[in-house]
Order: structure tokens, then sequence, then C-alpha cells
């Protein structure tokens, strides 16, 4: 990092998008501080950083801040070129996007409904994930990473919510949704994912994470019961 | 070798629309083919197996799915003429942050507007209106979201100016009342060839979607 250059991280211990950029930061070297935020009173200088969505994570690079995760991960593959997160070549680039979306929209989004649903409802919800699941084993199947064999890149960063969250969502909300049998590649995938070193050092602490998605949970519940 | 560039869209897409407009902005040959919704061709579900819908650029053969992927593929490739992202890289996160808020906010509101009626419409309503606000804040006093040239924001955002007449039929309310800025800037788009061309008849949008909207509120 140049002498100047100011970077700051707004972000919460608990939020997979914030642990994407950690991930990215840590992979590029950058050095920058980190601001935990209270999402219950938010601060003067999230509201003004982030006045459309108000949340986190946002990264402020010499004063200019950039919001929603995968806008500052290539922001910053734009303007720190080691160790590249989005491939070279226009076409890969484009794929990597996709599969980034896909994932977005069809496994994290449902995986959100899971934890706030029950029943037949929730059910539904499992196997629209599974078919997600279905599609992505098919994509990764021969390598070890989405981003190649040596390193991973926008998918794997994006797919990182798996391991991370997974084992959380299943415990508190009674569910099974991973079956590493029937996904044998994507369960390789989560192991050596896992074992990075980049990855280890930042994963929030299992117990407290339980404890905090178990709350909003029964927040969630209660939200719909009273609808 | 020429360039083989194959776009499979659908006429009322404001999605395909955005596609053709970057194509038409760099001036690149391609052939359109129109696909049926409800009898999608083999080449579609060949080409986009995932998500089996529209727009799908096929370049070469091989195939780009999903609209603003396809647009930035696009200003990557044929990157010498009229870029359509910016090159600094800040003014680029703030591009595709926009043109991300048009999809996630214009165009659900929009949707739930034009397929709603009672609470659920005056609600979605209120919320859309807010987010043109938004959009017309950044705007600002520019010519286009992309400064003094069409950009990234301006192409996601000028198909979906086809839609104001609905909205303002099925919303009863005024685009002209509540955001003149964006209004303006709807007017300059569409006098631009690549617009003009890419963009079927307001009127012929509106019938369209009128129908679909009362068979929706039919059943």
């Amino acid at each position: 990092m140049e002498e100047g250059e100011e970077v700051k991280l707004l972000g919460a211990w608990m939020s997979p998008f914030v642990n994407r950029v950690k991930w990215v930061l840590k992979l590029k070297g950058i050095r920058y501080e980190y601001l935990e935020q209270d999402l219950v009173n938010k601060s003067p200088l999230l509201l003004t950083s982030n006045p459309v969505y108000k949340r986190v994570p946002v990264l402020i690079h010499n004063g200019k801040p950039i919001s929603e995760s995968l806008f500052i991960i290539e922001y910053l593959d734009d303007t720190w070129k080691n160790n590249p997160i989005l491939p070279q070549d226009p076409y890969q680039r484009a794929k990597a996007r996709f599969w980034a979306n896909f994932i977005e929209e069809k496994f994290s989004q449902v995986m959100r409904k899971v934890l706030s649903l029950e029943g037949e409802k929730q059910k539904k919800e499992v196997e629209n994930a599974n078919e997600a699941l279905e599609i992505l084993e098919g994509e990764l199947k021969g390598k070890k990473f989405f981003g190649g064999d040596q390193t991973i890149g926008l998918v794997d960063i994006v797919l990182g919510v798996l391991p991370t969250w997974i084992g959380v969502i299943e415990e508190v909300a009674c569910v099974k949704v991973f079956d590493p049998i029937k996904y044998p590649s994507l369960a390789k995938w989560m192991e050596d994912f896992l074992e990075l070193p980049v990855i280890k050092e930042s994963l929030p602490d299992k117990d407290k994470l339980l404890a905090y998605v178990h709350k909003i949970r029964i927040y969630m519940l209660t939200l719909a019961a009273t609808k | 070798m020429a360039d083989e560039v194959i776009l499979l869209g659908f006429w009322s897409s404001p999605f395909a629309m955005r596609v053709k407009i970057a194509l038409a902005e760099k001036g690149v040959e391609y052939e359109y083919r129109e696909e049926n919704r409800f009898d999608k061709s083999p080449l579609l579900l060949e080409m986009n197996p995932v998500k089996k819908q529209i727009p799908v650029l096929i370049h070469n053969g091989k195939p780009i799915c999903e609209s603003t992927i396809i647009v930035q593929y696009i200003d990557e490739v044929w990157k010498n003429e009229s870029p359509l992202l910016p090159s600094d890289p800040h003014e680029r996160a703030q591009a595709r942050f926009w043109s991300d808020f048009v999809d996630t906010k214009i165009y659900w509101l929009g949707r739930q507007v034009w397929l709603s009626i009672g609470e659920d419409l005056e609600a979605a309503k209120v919320e859309l209106i807010r987010c043109f606000k938004l959009l017309e804040r950044e705007l600002g006093d520019k010519p286009y979201f992309g400064g003094e040239t069409f950009g990234f924001v301006d192409v996601s955002l000028i198909p979906f100016s086809n839609w104001f007449y609905g909205y303002e039929q099925w919303g009863d309310l005024s685009m002209e009342a509540e955001c003149p800025k964006l209004v303006d800037w709807a007017h300059r788009c569409r006098k631009k060839e690549s617009v003009s061309q890419s963009i079927p008849d307001q009127q012929k949008i509106y019938e369209f979607l009128t129908e679909i909207r009362k068979k929706h509120s039919s059943k």
C-alpha cells in the first residue's frame, strides 16, 4: 500500500458480506482500519457513507465510500492489481460474475429464507437450496477451487458463505441442507477452503455466531407470525 | 476472422434492450433472434441451461448471460468504441452500484405497480417514486448518469422509460410532476440512435403490459 493511502472498512462481526471483503483485503495484503458497526444504532459515518441501503460492508478509500460487497471486491481488484480475484479474460470474467450472481440469488438468499421459515415453506426453500447446490457441484467438478487449481477467485469467495454458515443455519433452523455424499466435490472444496490461512484466520467465533443466529431466527419467526 | 455475434431476446424485455443498446453504441453487427417465452428454443436452453432466460449473447459460439454482465462484457471486448463504464475505479464502482439499484429497486417495484392493486400497489408506488427521486439526485445536473457521455447506468435504466406511461396509468401518478429531471433525461437518451433503434414504441409496450395486468388481476 502506498504512503498516504487510507482504507477503512465499516463492518459487523457476523456479516458474511463483510467477511468476503476482509478475505480480499487480506489476499491483496492491503492494510486497513476496521470499524465495527452497531447495526441497531447506526453511526453517522455509516449513514452518510451508505445512505441508500444504510448497511455494511462499506469500504472507505481516501475518504470515498464504496458499498455492496461485490462492488467493493471489484473495486479492490481494479485498484490493487496483485493477486487478482477476477480473471483477466473478458469471457472468464463474465462467467465469474454470472456464478457469483447465481450464488447470491439462488443460494444465499434461499438460505436466509430457510432460516426464517418453518414447516412446508421451509421444506420448499431447502429443496431450492439443493437445486442450486446440484448445479454448483456440476460447475465445480474436477477443480480444486472455482478460481482454478491454485488460487481462489470471486466465485470461491462468494460461496464462502457455504462453509462458514451452513452448519450454523442447519443447527438453528433444525434442518439438514447439505449432504456431503450428494455433493462430494463441494464437500472437498469446503475442506480446502477452510484450510486456507486467509480464511482460517478470520472466521467468526462459532458459539457466538450460533447464539446470534438463534436470536435472528426467533425474531424472524415472530415477525412472520404477527403478519 | 469476422466475429459472430448472436443475441437471443424478447421484444418487450428491458433486459434485452440494454444489450441491443450496448451493441449499437459499439457499432457491433449482430444477428437478433426473437425467443418465445412459452416455447424456448433448443439454442436458448443449451446456451443458458442454468437460468433458461434471455438475454443471452453468443459471441463466437460462447454464451454470456445476465444483462448487466453482458453489457460489461461488451464494454470490455469492444473497448475502443464509446466506453460505457468509467475508467476511474471509484466511478466504476458507483456505476455498478446504481445499475444494480435499477435492477433491485426500479424493476421489482415497477413490477409490483404493474401487477398489483389496492394497498400493495400504493405501497409499491410510494417506494418506486422514492427510488426514482434517489436516481434523480444521483443524476444531478449532468446530461447523463455517465456524465457528459451516455454510460452504463444510462443503458441500464433507459429501457424502463418505456414503463413510465404504464406507472402513470396503473399508479395514478405523474412522472413529470414527481421526477421532471428524469423525464428530461429519458427524452435526451431516446434521441440517441443507439437507443431509438433498440426500444420499441412506448404505446406498444404499454398495451402489451396492460393485457398481462388484466389477466393477472382476474386470477
